[in-house]
């Protein structure tokens, strides 16, 4: 079966948007133009047939395909989760080759490592690939140029290839791509690091507005995400999953899940071992032929549970084990001078403590897969964040080599981090091995609320001295929180590599440093989530600059650029470090630079009109964090709204990610991690009792709402030249303490726990 | 049951408490309505019945019987809807999994209120979520497929 093109060329062309080959790599969907009846659906079109598999032509990487026609293929390797890459990365690769994007068709990579990392988390996709694919783009426009340069006996320097063909501008001849495809493909493949790019100002695509892709087929609810997938055949399970990590079924009944109309088999999962990793949690599934009947099935099921280790787990007693943990000194992990002796002798000490929940993903679309066994063989279609560990899950859950598992990538209804763990794509193929059939795997809200790889939760204690001027001469961070590596090991604090996000990265011009990591273990599953435990710190050391501004009775501004200090690289031996793990690129290439700091702090202090930060019965708040290599500064304003509601009125945010390529998504990017960012100051919390979690959906599980939406959110991105940061989390850090410091400086209450609303009204 | 789905009479034979909302997905394979919460808290599922907003997970199939459901395969023939327009102008989704039931929830409102302000603007739509947050843009976007002002970004 062929793939089908989503949208409508006449509505395209309309809207001006120069893109034919729009969602076409996207198994256009069947489900919405050929409706079952009469008969089952058939099976989609993968998601990728790899490049090589496709017509003849010039493949000179797994990337690019050019026909015989010159219809060119790129495949976009990453996930498209809204942050939208694939109106990104294949668009800079088109760019760099020189194709006109109306002859581009994209395909999504299925996972696989011929693909290199697919892996689409750590807002890593630009900056982790954005000099490869550019090298994917320009091997091709090489080959294209040197098979016309022999054609008409000219320096292949003489040539230049735009607009989907190659030209020598002397002599006024051109050819296009398809009339070169033959002749180029006959040519060896030069190395990627042989190839030259262009000069940035010959690339249209960097820092452009550029259209979204797929936009059409969002509108017209033609894009198949995870959640929209039908195979011949298939039965929808819903799992009863233990309610505490680490929970077993004792004994159950199925016979009145069995009676339910349109349920056919109910199959035990095994449950899970520690360490918990990326694996199901097991339980009980019932498969139905409708997702209704499924669910009626399991609330029909009857299941006798055992609780295990973590059944005594509460949350208020956990909070108060980590103030207890935060009152002694922790493990050293970042010093410079004396800070104990500093704070000692200090004229004044200020010090606080903070708290920020666990918190939940609640992407729109819960966890979903889709898997069909065929002999030794597994192939599965998921909404993964990466394609390439799931791969890895299902080949180690179903015993069977990786070879053997083909991942297709569909359209993510939102990520977060969550998507990262294949542990509902596991669940779906071990069903379906079980089950003999295909079997798409639904997680209910509910579902997804309880059993989530939730954001950890944070204690932290800060400690500021100033001496008898008033000038800051020691900070101690103690931060307490069960890190991610508890999934895999045994864990009883965390590490180095834990605290970069935020505490060892931070630029201090204090000549006594302490950061110490305290006690705190875990009793949940704890994974990625949009900017992990830089939301807490951020929060911490946003919200205490804020009080040591205030107990100097000076504008925070000033404080924020006399604690970063000068615009300057910071050495590890000024960090007081000894290595940085720096999202794993190396200093050299993105140092920890104090003066990027302070410029968003200035762009967003002068965009905002700081200098009357309180009138008219608003009230502005300032933060400030570095993160996956990008530098956010974020002002917001406050109000009262009715009832004396803490309203969020209007946000500035200053972005430097270095190069950007999609102007309008990297600002797309920054308003929902405002909205994002709102949601965690306001409102979400996870809670634990009895080891089970309390919330379920969005009723108790709040997140914001359009009426809450600031009347305006207004985004300047700072032109720069340095390699690209990350894009998709850095702007959610900064947003929870402005609006905890504008709260502040609105009604002189300093609220140091989140969500803000269960201190006040929101 | 018989009931009109975008202009075409179905008969289905299904558990009348079926929601609407998997009648549609699971029974006519119609997949642009999306599953958010099942408790009418997000605003995913929304469809029109007889034109009005409604939340297809609560929504009894029955409940349709003998009336007429349009969904977002069904808000215009071409996908030209002027919010669907304006939503592709102004680069309104990111994910885009929430979009369909924002727009159809958009849709009723400029059918009965053409000119809407932000507060009616906020208030029809507070019962969508979307958790990419593109809120502003989303307010943005009915303004300009309404054609009032404060639709430029």
């Amino acid at each position: 079966m062929s793939t089908r093109l989503v949208a409508r060329r006449s509505f395209l062309a309309g809207l001006g948007i120069g893109v034919g080959g729009l969602g076409l790599g996207f198994f256009a969907g069947e489900s919405h133009a050929v409706e079952p009846e009469g008969g089952p659906p058939k099976p989609p079109t993968t998601s990728s047939q790899r490049v090589e598999s496709l017509a003849p032509g010039l493949n000179p990487n797994v990337f690019v395909h050019i026909g015989l026609d010159g219809a060119v293929t790129i495949v976009c390797q990453r996930s498209e989760m809204g942050q939208g890459i694939r109106s990104s990365l294949p668009v800079l690769i088109a760019d760099e080759l020189g194709a006109d994007m109306a002859r581009v068709k994209i395909l999504q990579a299925d996972g696989h490592p011929d693909y290199g990392d697919q892996n689409t988390d750590g807002s890593n996709s630009i900056r982790g690939i954005y000099e490869d694919m550019r090298r994917a783009g320009a091997t091709p426009r090489t080959m294209l140029i040197t098979a016309a340069a022999r054609r008409w006996k000219v320096e292949p320097a003489s040539c230049t290839a735009r607009e989907h063909q190659v030209m020598h501008e002397k002599s006024g001849r051109s050819l296009g791509f398809g009339e070169l495809v033959a002749e180029a493909a006959l040519l060896p493949v030069p190395a990627p690091h042989e190839v030259t790019l262009r000069p940035r100002e010959e690339l249209r695509t960097i820092a452009g507005h550029l259209p979204l892709i797929d936009g059409p087929a969002y509108v017209t609810g033609a894009a198949i995400f995870g959640a929209d997938i039908r195979l011949p055949g298939m039965l929808t399970a819903v799992i009863a999953r233990p309610g505490v990590v680490g929970g077993k079924v004792v004994r159950y009944d199925a016979s009145r899940a069995l009676a339910v109309p349109g349920v056919r088999q109910v199959v035990e999962l095994p449950a899970a071992e520690h360490p918990w990793a990326f694996k199901p949690l097991g339980g009980i599934a019932v498969l139905a032929d409708t997702t209704w009947a499924a669910m009626r099935g399991r609330a029909a099921l009857e299941i006798t549970w055992a609780p295990g280790d973590n059944a005594s787990h509460d949350s208020e007693s956990y909070r108060r084990q980590l103030q207890a943990a935060l009152a002694e000194p922790g493990t050293v992990l970042r010093k410079l001078g004396d800070a104990d002796a500093a704070l000692a002798s200090a004229a004044r000490v200020i010090e606080a403590e903070y708290y920020v929940p666990h918190l939940a993903h609640v992407s729109m679309e819960p966890p979903v897969a889709v898997a069909r066994i065929d002999g030794e063989r597994c192939e599965v279609w998921a909404p993964s964040q990466h394609p390439q560990s799931a791969r890895t899950e299902v080949a180690k859950a179903l015993e069977i080599s990786e070879d053997n598992v083909t991942v297709h990538v569909t359209f993510l209804g939102g990520g977060f981090g969550r998507k990262s763990k294949a542990d509902f794509i596991s669940e779906a193929a071990l069903l379906a091995k079980a089950a003999g059939v295909p079997v798409r795997v639904q997680w209910t809200r509910e579902d997804d609320v309880r059993h989530d790889y939730f954001n950890t939760v944070s204690g932290q204690r800060l400690s500021a001295g100033l001496d008898a001027q008033g000038k800051l001469v020691a900070w101690r961070h103690r931060t307490a929180f069960p890190p991610i590596s508890s999934l895999f090991k045994e864990s009883d604090r965390p590490e180095a590599d834990d605290l970069q996000q935020g505490v060892l990265d931070l630029a201090l011009a204090i000549p006594n440093v302490s950061a110490e990591a305290c006690e705190a273990r875990a009793h949940v599953r704890v994974g990625w989530l949009r900017s992990v435990y830089n939301i807490f710190h951020a929060f911490a050391i946003g919200s205490f600059i804020d009080e040591v501004a205030h107990a100097r009775e000076e504008d925070p501004r000033t404080t924020w650029l006399e604690v970063l200090g000068p615009p300057r690289y910071m050495t590890l031996k000024q960090l007081g470090i000894e290595e940085l793990k720096n999202y794993g690129q190396p200093l050299e290439k993105h140092p920890v630079d104090a003066g990027r700091l302070r410029h968003v702090i200035e762009r967003v202090t002068a965009l905002s009109g700081w200098d009357t930060r309180k009138q008219d019965g608003k009230a502005m708040g300032l933060a400030a964090h570095r993160s996956f290599l990008s530098y956010v500064a974020v002002v917001a304003a406050v109000k009262q709204g009715p009832g004396g509601k803490l309203v969020v009125d209007e946000v500035w945010l200053v972005v430097d990610a270095g190069i950007v390529i999609n102007t309008d998504r990297v600002r797309s990017q920054m308003e929902g991690a405002v909205i994002f960012g709102m949601s965690i100051a306001l409102h979400s919390a996870i809670t634990l009792k009895g080891g089970a979690v309390e919330q379920s959906n969005f009723h108790d599980y709040r997140v914001t709402r359009i009426g809450e939406a600031p009347r305006k959110i207004h985004v300047e991105i700072v032109e720069s030249d340095r390699p690209p940061g990350g894009v998709g989390e850095p702007g959610v850090p900064p947003v929870a303490p402005a609006i905890a410091n504008a709260l502040f400086a609105l009604t002189g209450k300093r609220v140091r726990e989140l969500p803000l609303g269960r201190t006040v009204v929101v | 049951m018989k009931f009109r789905v975008n202009g075409v009479e179905r008969e289905l034979e299904v558990d009348p408490e079926m929601p609407l909302l998997w009648a549609l997905r699971d029974v006519l394979g119609l997949t642009g309505t999306k599953y958010g919460c099942g408790q009418a808290l997000c605003g995913a599922c929304t469809v029109h019945l007889d034109g009005q907003v409604v939340r297809s997970c609560v929504t009894p199939v029955a409940r349709a019987e003998g009336r007429a459901v349009t969904t977002i395969e069904g808000l215009s023939a071409a996908g030209d809807h002027p919010l669907q327009r304006a939503w592709c102008e102004l680069g309104v989704p990111q994910c885009g999994f929430c979009q369909a039931g924002q727009i159809m929830t958009a849709a009723a409102l400029l059918a009965t209120t053409p000119q809407p302000s932000d507060a009616e603007i906020e208030r029809s739509l507070a019962g969508n979520l979307c958790r990419c947050g593109t809120y502003t843009r989303i307010r943005m976007a009915v303004k300009r497929a309404a054609g009032v002002a404060g639709s430029e970004p």
